[in-house]
Parts: structure tokens; sequence; C-alpha cells
């Protein structure tokens, strides 16, 4: 059909073709400067700040619920007592969720959550706590909570082991170790779409300092509430994305989950206190997701499990589907200004996963 | 009398009452039926100039459709919308995206609804949409005619010597001219199907090319026919000269849209391929005028019935393309070869008869599939 005119033949090759006399004749009869081809029109230029790459619009946390800002620092220490022996006792309660947020400007995904929130709520206690999770399912489909840590088979939140049928309830009880930044989520089957529909959250637990008299002050310095601690600005951030068509690719990444929301009002930190990021990466269907920072560099701990870093002095990681760590870094010499993060991966900084700090003074 | 109305009234009124209780009672309920909603979009226009890229989208879903983000070649890009806000069923609106595209590259882009559902539309090779200026008109004015009149014209010079032929000459020609007809038919009624595939699924318009096709075939079988008379001599090739008018019209839809999306690499070959392609159309017109005494005049409008709608085609293609319009004219073009298909045939058979013979000859079979292995060999040049 003519419709399907030549696509791959240049204007060179048909003239030069020579084919027919009487064609290159006529074409040369043709004021071929009038034609598209030959206007004198160009592309717009990069039009302003981000270049227009960027996603229209805001969220409605409000009418959310959540808002990825606060899920940065909303540290849930739960319900604390005293145990018998004396150790410490931290009780919660989290219910599973079905329903729809607005997981970018104007668009809406039906979401399955814990307590209504994607990532689920930040579950933060110390190295040899008890840990008692109280988990209700109203939903219609069953859930567990599944936590990466050294615990029993009896309460590892899969299929068979604590799992929460429709309308049930289970409790999941363990010591928390070893001390990481560490993360929970759902088990029950089909695995893939009970994660990417946001069954996920992290699970951070603080080093006890008198377990590790070498690196005491490290340890404080990780421990919340510690006067060390305060000295430090600390983020959670959960790398996801979200396919909203279910054809098993992600239309949107970000951090907590909103696109853009830390490029359109970059996050400030104050350039003399360090800053530590406690990093998870709950991308599904990409087998990695990165984490990149601009002029500068970090100490990294990978799962969080040591006190000293696993890799020194770099600008770039990369983490696995499940894979976390702790990002330590300050701006003490730089001058103010605004530093991006974001994934190094090109296709995901253009689906949403764009950040910046704003470094003041 | 009265009762006759009163059964016509009746059973629309009971209809509207049951679509009325049907819709307030919502009797679906225990059927379970609480699906999202349909969605579809369709991008009918496509506009590069020096502000980014606009296209001009038609909502096809069940309810109104927002556009919530526009990814181009997968990167979320500031977009506006005019007019603003959900798109109902039919609605359209241009969304402008001031994004820096590429000279000769392709670009994809994918609309993300409210609802998460994804459209996508790809812009095969960036190239600035023409803009209406008068010099622009007239080099697209010019392709129309090297496609349309040049061709016409220049088969109608055949006249002279179609005059000299005898009984038999005639048949064959008249044959060759049927032949010819019916690979437009084909051309046409495909360019009409494909084009409906691009335009919104609410407009039906594939059945809408049939449909129109067989109604535009029986109007102008009908108009021809009217007063118990079959068109023969100049009238016949009036029908002839329209008919083919409106197949070119569609090649140079095709031709002006190929132009202005960047799919065509501007080729003389084409355009020489077009009027070698059409040459064969003149012929066909001149053919029934063999018997009658036309004045030159009558030439010159027929060739400008046959040629100047191919014009009016690259303008349309080129500057307001809406493929369900396209469509529709491609029908009608449709119909109208196969009534002058039919008239042809039926002057065929008569000039047969007179010479003693019918209509099925080895003259008349050569002369109708010359005609179609002269138009199937000349679309070489054409199609890519």
């Amino acid at each position: 059909m003519k419709w399907h005119l030549p696509l791959d033949l240049t204007r060179r090759s048909l003239l030069g073709a020579g084919l027919l006399g009487a064609g290159s004749f006529l074409g040369k009869l043709l004021p071929t400067t009038a034609f598209a081809a030959q206007q004198q029109v160009s592309s717009p230029g990069e039009s302003h700040d981000g270049g227009g790459s960027m996603t229209v619009g805001d969220v409605d946390n409000a009418r959310n619920g959540f808002n990825p800002r606060e899920i940065l620092t909303d540290w849930d220490t739960g319900k604390a007592s005293q145990l018998a022996d004396g150790r410490t006792l931290r009780e919660y309660e989290i219910a599973a969720e079905e329903r729809l947020i607005e997981i970018a400007p104007g668009v809406s995904y039906p979401a399955w959550t814990y307590n209504g929130r994607v990532p689920g709520p930040t579950l933060r206690v110390t190295e040899g706590d008890r840990v008692r999770i109280r988990f209700k399912n109203p939903g219609t489909h069953p859930h567990t909570i599944h936590f990466h840590g050294i615990h029993s088979a009896r309460v590892d939140g899969v299929p068979g082991s604590l799992q929460a049928l429709p309308g049930g309830e289970v409790v999941y009880e363990f010591d928390a170790k070893p001390f990481g930044c560490h993360l929970y989520h759902c088990h029950s089957a089909p695995f893939k779409r009970h994660l990417h529909k946001g069954m996920y959250g992290a699970f951070i637990v603080d080093p006890d300092p008198k377990r590790h008299s070498k690196e005491e002050k490290v340890a404080l310095s990780r421990l919340l509430g510690s006067p060390e601690n305060a000295n430090w600005q600390e983020f959670l951030m959960v790398m996801n994305g979200f396919d909203t068509n279910f054809d098993e690719e992600n239309e949107f990444y970000a951090v907590n989950t909103i696109p853009h929301e830390f490029m359109k009002r970059p996050l400030r930190i104050q350039r003399d206190r360090p800053v530590r990021i406690y990093l998870a990466n709950f991308t599904e269907f990409d087998p990695i997701n990165s984490f990149h920072l601009h002029g500068n560099f970090f100490d990294y701990y990978d799962q969080g499990t040591t006190l000293t870093p696993t890799l020194r002095t770099v600008d770039t990681v990369m983490l696995c589907q499940g894979q976390r760590g702790i990002l330590e870094f300050s701006f003490f010499e730089h001058e103010p200004g605004s530093y991006m993060f974001h994934a190094h991966q090109s296709e995901f900084i253009e689906l949403g996963w764009m950040s910046a700090f704003e470094v003041v003074a | 009398m009265k009762k006759a109305w009163l059964w016509i009234i009746l059973p629309l009124v009971a209809l509207l009452i049951s679509i009325r209780i049907f819709l307030s009672v919502n009797p679906l309920e225990p059927l379970g039926v609480s699906a999202p909603p349909i969605e579809n979009l369709t991008i009918e226009r496509t506009v590069l100039d020096d502000k980014g890229i606009s296209l001009l989208v038609r909502a096809g879903g069940s309810e109104p459709m927002q556009i919530a983000q526009v990814q181009v070649d997968g990167a979320y890009w500031e977009f506006s919308q005019n007019p603003p806000g959900a798109l109902p069923r039919l609605a359209t609106a241009w969304i402008q995206l001031p994004y820096p595209w590429v000279w000769d590259e392709a670009h994809k882009i994918d609309f993300v609804t409210n609802t998460g559902v994804t459209f996508e539309h790809t812009i095969d090779v960036a190239v600035p949409t023409p803009q209406i200026s008068f010099p622009r008109f007239l080099a697209y004015a010019l392709l129309g005619l090297y496609v349309g009149i040049l061709p016409v014209g220049l088969g109608m010079l055949f006249y002279p010597s179609l005059k000299t032929l005898g009984g038999q000459g005639m048949k064959f020609i008249l044959a060759l001219t049927v032949g010819m007809l019916a690979f437009l038919l084909v051309d046409t009624l495909e360019e009409g199907l494909e084009l409906a595939s691009g335009a919104a699924s609410a407009f039906s318009s594939s059945a809408l090319v049939w449909l129109v096709a067989v109604a535009s075939f029986l109007a102008m079988l009908a108009a021809g026919r009217r007063g118990g008379k079959v068109p023969e001599g100049s009238a016949l090739a009036t029908y002839l000269a329209f008919s083919i008018g409106l197949h070119n019209l569609g090649e140079g839809l095709a031709i002006g849209a190929a132009f202005a999306a960047g799919k065509a690499a501007l080729g003389s070959l084409l355009v020489v391929g077009f009027t070698l392609h059409n040459i064969t159309e003149g012929i066909g017109i001149a053919a029934p005028l063999v018997e009658a005494r036309p004045k030159f005049v009558t030439f010159l409008g027929l060739t400008a019935l046959a040629g100047l709608p191919a014009v009016l085609g690259t303008w349309m293609g080129a500057f307001a393309f809406s493929p369900h319009w396209a469509a529709v004219f491609l029908g009608i073009g449709a119909g109208a070869i196969l009534q002058v298909m039919v008239e042809v045939g039926s002057y065929l058979a008569r000039t047969a008869y007179k010479l003693g013979g019918t209509w099925l000859s080895q003259v008349s079979l050569a002369g109708f599939v010359l005609g179609l292995a002269l138009m199937y060999g000349t679309a070489f040049l054409v199609n890519f």
C-alpha cells in the first residue's frame, strides 16, 4: 500500500538511482525546498529546570494517608515494655489493607499495603530486643509478614508458617538479630504480585553498644535515641517501582513510592551534620537498582551488619532485589547547593527515581 | 389510520421506559459486574515544530478519561493539555510536549491514564510538520498535479488512436479499462480499511468503509440510470472520471500524509511511479468517448474531474488529516469505481453484442488481464 512509503530510502539514494531519466527531470521541476523535509525548523532546546523531564502535578498525600517525606524519618519503635529478664519487648500492630493509592500525580493504583502505606511502617528496634508483631488480615487474599533476620522457621511468615488468611490474625515473635538494615515483606503466593503491589517495609535493628565494646562509639552513633545518634541526619529510602498496566514492567520508579518528590522539593540537609541513609531495594521486575550521589562519595555498609564499612569511598552502589545497606557521608567541606542523588540506570531516572539534596550551611 | 400511528409511538415509548428502568435499578448488580472502565485512546494527528511535539488525541473510553502523565522515549515529560480535564467519549484534545525531538530519528510516546493504563504512539521519522504557507501549498498542489492531472491528461492523448480502433480493438480497450478499475477497487478498499484501522474504534470505520461503498455504488448506479437510460458516451466518461478522481484523492491523501509525517523520502521515482501508474486511467476515461464527438473542453473537464482530487488529497493529507473521514472518502471512491465497472462492463457487453459476440471472448479476457497487469506492474514503482 502507498501508505507505507519508503522508510529506509534516503533522498540521496532515490535521486541517485537514476532509474528513469524522466524521473530526474521531474525531480528538478519540483520545488523540493517547499516540502516538509526542507523546512527551516529546529526542535526546541532544553526548556527550564529539569529540562522538562518531569512528571506533571503533585500527589495528594493527605488523601493517600502517608507522605514520602515523613517516611524518611518516621521510625516506629513500637510499644515498649520491660520483660522479666530485663530485656525490652517491642510490640507492633500491623494490618493488611487492600486499597487504591495515588502512586504518581494523577495515577491511582490498586495497592496491597501494610497499615495503608507503601512502604509499610519502618520498624526500628535494638539488637537483642524481643519483637512481637500482631498481624491482622481483613483483606480478600492471604498475606504474611516475612522478616529478614535470624529466627525460627516457625515464625518465618511464609505459606504454612504463620500465614494470615482473609479475616485471620497471626503473631510473629522473635529476638532482634543480627543488627543491621533489614526488611520485611509478604511471602504469600503468587509471590511477585504480593511484592510489587506494595507489601514491603524496612526493619532496622540498631546495634547494642554494650555488645560491641571495641566499636562502642560507632555503635552508639547508630543507636536511635543516643546523644551520639542525635547529631546524625538519618533517612530511610526504599527504592521501589509500580507496574500500573500489569505488563510486568514498571511505569514509575521512586524512593518512598512517589516519583520526583525529592526533585521537585529537594531534601534539605545541614552541611555540618553527617548523613546516614538506610537504603533498601524493593524494585520488582528489574533485577537491580542503584544509588548514585552527586559531587560526593560515601562509605557503604552492605546489609548494615558490620560497624566498619564494607565499601569505602564510592559514589554508586548497586543493589539486587531485597538487598539493602547503610550509606554514610557528609558535606562538611562542600559549598551549599543542590546535590542530586538518583539511580544510575537512566531508565529509572527518567521514569521518576531522580532526587536532590539541598545542602544548607 | 390513528391506530397505525399509535403503534409507531407505543414501541418507542416502551423502549425509552425500559432503558430508563434498566439504568436506574442497575439489574446487573447480581451478576457482580464492577469492571474497571474500558479505556481507549487514538492519536489522530502529530505535529512537530519548534515548540516540540503536539498530538491530537481522541478518547474512546466507557467513561471520561484522564491523561495523568506522558512519557517520551521512556522519560516523563512536562505537557499541557488543551482543553484540560477529563476527556468524555469521542472528545479530542491537543497534548503539547516541549520535547527536544531529533531530526530523522524515531520517538515513542506513552500516555499514562489515571488508572495506570498506557497507550503507545510511535513517530517513525521525526521531521517538522508542514505548516500552511503559500509556497508549500503550491508545492503540494504541484505534487498532486503530477500524480493526478498529468497522467490522466497524457492518457487522454491516446484518444485519436482509440478512434482508429475497430470493433475488436474497442472491446479490448473497454476490457482493459474494467481490468484497471478492478485493480483500483481492491486498492481503494484496502487503503480505506487500513486508514479505518487507525481511527477511533467507536467510529466502526472498517464497517463504514464497506457500508459507504455499497451505498455510494447503489446511489451512483441509480443516478446514472435515472430515466431508464444506461449511461454511455460522455455521461459514462464523466462517471469514470468522477470515480477515478475519488481514487486519486485517496492517493493524494496517502502521499500528502506520508510526506508530512516524514514517512516518504521525497523522490522523483515516486512521482514518476504514480504518473505511470495512473496513465491507464486516462485511456479508460477516453474509451467510452470513441463513438461520440466530444469537444476539446470536455477532455479538459474530464481530466480535471479525475485529476484535481489528487491535489485536494495532498493538501488534506499534509495539513488536515483525520483517518475516519479519509476512510469515508475512500469508501465512496470504492462504490463509485464499482458503479463504473458495471457500466463499462455493460457497455462492453453491448459493443460485443453489436459485433455478434458475447462479452466474454479471448479479446476481452486479454484486455482485462492486461489492465490488471499494467496496474500491478506499475504499482511496483509506488509501493515500498
